[in-house]
Parts: structure tokens; C-alpha cells; sequence
């Protein structure tokens, strides 16, 4: 058998079956032929927008975590919260898994997944490969099921629901930051083109 | 199942789960060496090691948890006049008599009914892929798929404790602390999560006969 060329070849990564990529139009997705996972999505000046959508991102990642999240009045007592006030409240009551938990799902991977994504594209829109790519790469890929913000803001809205019966409860500037990254998080995944990435990395060699 | 399609493994071809890149490995396909992918340099596996094994073990830790989850509180609450433990079900019943019955609903089904469907499906999978069944594939694949959407879902419960924890601390007043059971729930979480991930799905389409390509690295 002759070798494959790398580029047409696809195994499907939940059924491992064998299948030639097709070509298709942007904003069109291919699936597998036997499983029906989606294999791979064409997007559009995917890098690109998803670069533009993660600095974006990195904006109010910042403002999603200097200001406060909400601010409750208790009985003429104000308290508000920012997300690193809440993290160090419950390690202060000895949680400090839960608050490690809290703080990994909520900050430090997000955080990281936004640098690695810029650390990567940034670069490469000027035609270089950055150094490390490709670890970056890996991490951003398996890092991507414990990055929970949207879960964290639907909390959020919960726990308002909670304290709105017993007190007046004013959403912060964080909390709006959060509903604006969560879309511009969920955009920049889906514009986030790995075919189109090595294929540009190839370019730069 | 068309008796022409053929995966990759049967090739003695790799596909890369994290970039996708196909490739032919250079040492022999059961070498315990790891191969890594020629582009991105992860570890390539013909199906995930010990997959079974790690899932069961994961899945086994989590339904032990999930008892101390639901039984231990979660939350207390003290205030001047009384103090009151809150389980998850007490809370969620709280909302319901608050007449938030949509909050409710919310969370019963994010943080019971979801672990617990979980704890289900992993199993279900994992069972009919020891028992090397090959009937429903396409639902089990798409049951697959579902459980990775859902799973982090979960950890709604654990957020809602920790805004409540840093909100109400007015210490003459009122103020809300994590119970144990907030530890017990959070693990329960990860852990499923973690026993979701180890579960190879193309064991789901592997055949009987190929008992010895699964066990490969």
C-alpha cells in the first residue's frame, strides 16, 4: 500500500473509522459516516476571528475579575463579591479543595487558555510559529472541559435568585463582563480552526 | 455494519486525537514505547490504555462519593435566630415552596438528576463494551456525546455555594458556610468527569474479535 497522504486521511476520533476529508465551503462542518461525530468544521478567516474574539476575550477576562460581581444590601449593609473575594472566602472557612476547585475552573484555565490561544495565533498571523506551539496546542485542547465560566455565571444567577428573597441584590459590572465573555469564549471556540492552524504552521516552515 | 469499512487500527495507522493528523506509527502498533504524533506531538494510542480499567476505577470512587454528596449539608446558614443545614435536596426544596419552582427544577436536574444519570450511563457503557455488545452503537455513541456536553453542568451547585459563602458574612447577622458535603459533591464531579474522559468510545464499534487490539497501548 502506498502511504497516505496526511491531509485527506481522517480516523474519526470516536470511532476510529477511516474516512477521506472532503472539501467543503466555509460555515459547513463534516461528520463521520458512521458514528456521526463531527469531525471537523471549515470556518471562514477562522484564525483570524478567533484570534480577534480571544484578545477581545482577555479585555474583559480582566474586568470579569477586578470588579465586583454582585453587590447584595442586607439590612442596610452592603457587601459586594469580585470572583478571587469568593475563592478566598471559602478557603478561609477551610475548604481549600473547594476553593482550589472554584478558583482552577474558573480563573486559572480560562486564564491560560486565553494566553496559549493568543501565544499561538498571534504569531502566526505574522507568519511565524511561536515557540512551544505545539504543547500549547495539546494544552489548549485537553484543558478545554474544565474551563467553566458559563456554568460559573448560571450559579451566579441562581445564587441572585436565592438572596433576592431576603435582600436588594444589584448586579456588578463583573457580572455583565461574564455574560459578554461567555459569548465571546463559546465564538472563539468555534472559530478556532485546528486544519487551518497546522496548515499555516506548514506554511511557515 | 458494511464489511468494507475499515478503521484506522486495522490499517496500522494512528489517528491523532488532539490534532487529527493520520499518521503510520514507526515502531510496531503494540510497542509499550509511546508513539507521538508527528505534528503535534501528543501521545498516540490505538485506544486510550487501560481505559476500562481507569473508567471503572474513577466511576467506582464517584458513586462511592455520591452518597456523602447528597446526605452530608452542603451549606449552613446561621443567623441571629436560628441555624439550618441545607443537603442539595433541602435546597431544592426550599425553592420549590419559595415558589421558584423553574430554579427549582434547574437545580434538581443539574445537580441530582445529572450526577446520578451519569453514574448510569458510564456504566451502561461500560458493561455492554466488557460484554462486547454490538447492537444500539449509534445510540450508545450519541449517549457518549452527551455525557461530555452535560457532565460540567454539574458544578452548578458548588458556584451557587461559594457566591452565597462570600455574599452573606455578616457575622452578627447571618452567615453562610460550606458544609462537607460541597468537598463530597465537587469530587463527585470531577471524578465523573474524569471516568467520562478515560472511557475510549471506540470501543463502542470495536468487534469481538479484536479483543487483543483493545488491550494495546
Amino acid at each position: 500500500m502506498s502511504p497516505p497522504n496526511p491531509d485527506s486521511l481522517i480516523a474519526c476520533h470516536e470511532c476510529d473509522l477511516l474516512q477521506t476529508a472532503p472539501d467543503l465551503p466555509p460555515g459547513s462542518a463534516a461528520c463521520c459516516a458512521r458514528c456521526g461525530a463531527r469531525l471537523f468544521r471549515v470556518t471562514h478567516h477562522g484564525l483570524d476571528r478567533c484570534l480577534a474574539l480571544t484578545l477581545a476575550a482577555g479585555v474583559l477576562f480582566v474586568i470579569a475579575n477586578l470588579f465586583p460581581i454582585v453587590i447584595v444590601d442586607l439590612q442596610g449593609q452592603q457587601v459586594s463579591t469580585t470572583l478571587m473575594g469568593a475563592v478566598r472566602a471559602l478557603y478561609a472557612q477551610e475548604r481549600p479543595l473547594v476553593a482550589a476547585l472554584v478558583f482552577a475552573t474558573t480563573m486559572l484555565v480560562p486564564a491560560i487558555e486565553l494566553f496559549a490561544i493568543t501565544w499561538m495565533l498571534l504569531p502566526l498571523r505574522f507568519g511565524h510559529a511561536a515557540p512551544g506551539l505545539r504543547p500549547c496546542f495539546r494544552w489548549v485542547q485537553s484543558a478545554r472541559p474544565w474551563s467553566m465560566i458559563e456554568v460559573f455565571m448560571l450559579g451566579v444567577l441562581v445564587s441572585v435568585a436565592k438572596l433576592s428573597h431576603v435582600a436588594v441584590v444589584v448586579p456588578g459590572l463583573a457580572l455583565w463582563s461574564f455574560g459578554a465573555l461567555i459569548l465571546l469564549l463559546a465564538a472563539a471556540a468555534s472559530a478556532f480552526d485546528g486544519r487551518e492552524l497546522w496548515a499555516r504552521v506548514a506554511r511557515t516552515a | 455494519m458494511n464489511r468494507r469499512e475499515l478503521t484506522a487500527t486495522e490499517l496500522g495507522l494512528l489517528g491523532c486525537h488532539c490534532c487529527g493528523l493520520v499518521s503510520r506509527p514507526t515502531l510496531a502498533i503494540d510497542d509499550v514505547r509511546a508513539h507521538r504524533c508527528p505534528r503535534c506531538g501528543t501521545h498516540l494510542h490505538a485506544r486510550k490504555p487501560h481505559s476500562i480499567g481507569r473508567a471503572w476505577a474513577c466511576w467506582i470512587a464517584a458513586a462511592i462519593l455520591y452518597l456523602p454528596a447528597n446526605l452530608l449539608p452542603i451549606m449552613n446558614t446561621s443567623s441571629l435566630f436560628d441555624s439550618q443545614r441545607d443537603t442539595i435536596m433541602s435546597g431544592v426544596i426550599f425553592l420549590w415552596h419559595e415558589g421558584d419552582w423553574p430554579l427549582a427544577a434547574l437545580v434538581f436536574f443539574a445537580s441530582i438528576m445529572v450526577p446520578m444519570l451519569k453514574l448510569i450511563a458510564i456504566a451502561y457503557l461500560l458493561v455492554t463494551v466488557q460484554i462486547g455488545k454490538i447492537n444500539r452503537r449509534h445510540q450508545r455513541a450519541r449517549l457518549y456525546r452527551l455525557l461530555e456536553f452535560v457532565g460540567r453542568w454539574s458544578m452548578l451547585d458548588i458556584y451557587v455555594v461559594t457566591i452565597l459563602v462570600a455574599l452573606v458574612h455578616l457575622q452578627s447577622l447571618a452567615l453562610i458556610e460550606a458544609g462537607p458535603g460541597a468537598l463530597a459533591f465537587g469530587a463527585v464531579v470531577v471524578l465523573t468527569m474524569l471516568s467520562a474522559m478515560s472511557f475510549d468510545p471506540r470501543l463502542i464499534w470495536d468487534h469481538r474479535k479484536e479483543k487483543d487490539v483493545r488491550h494495546a497501548p
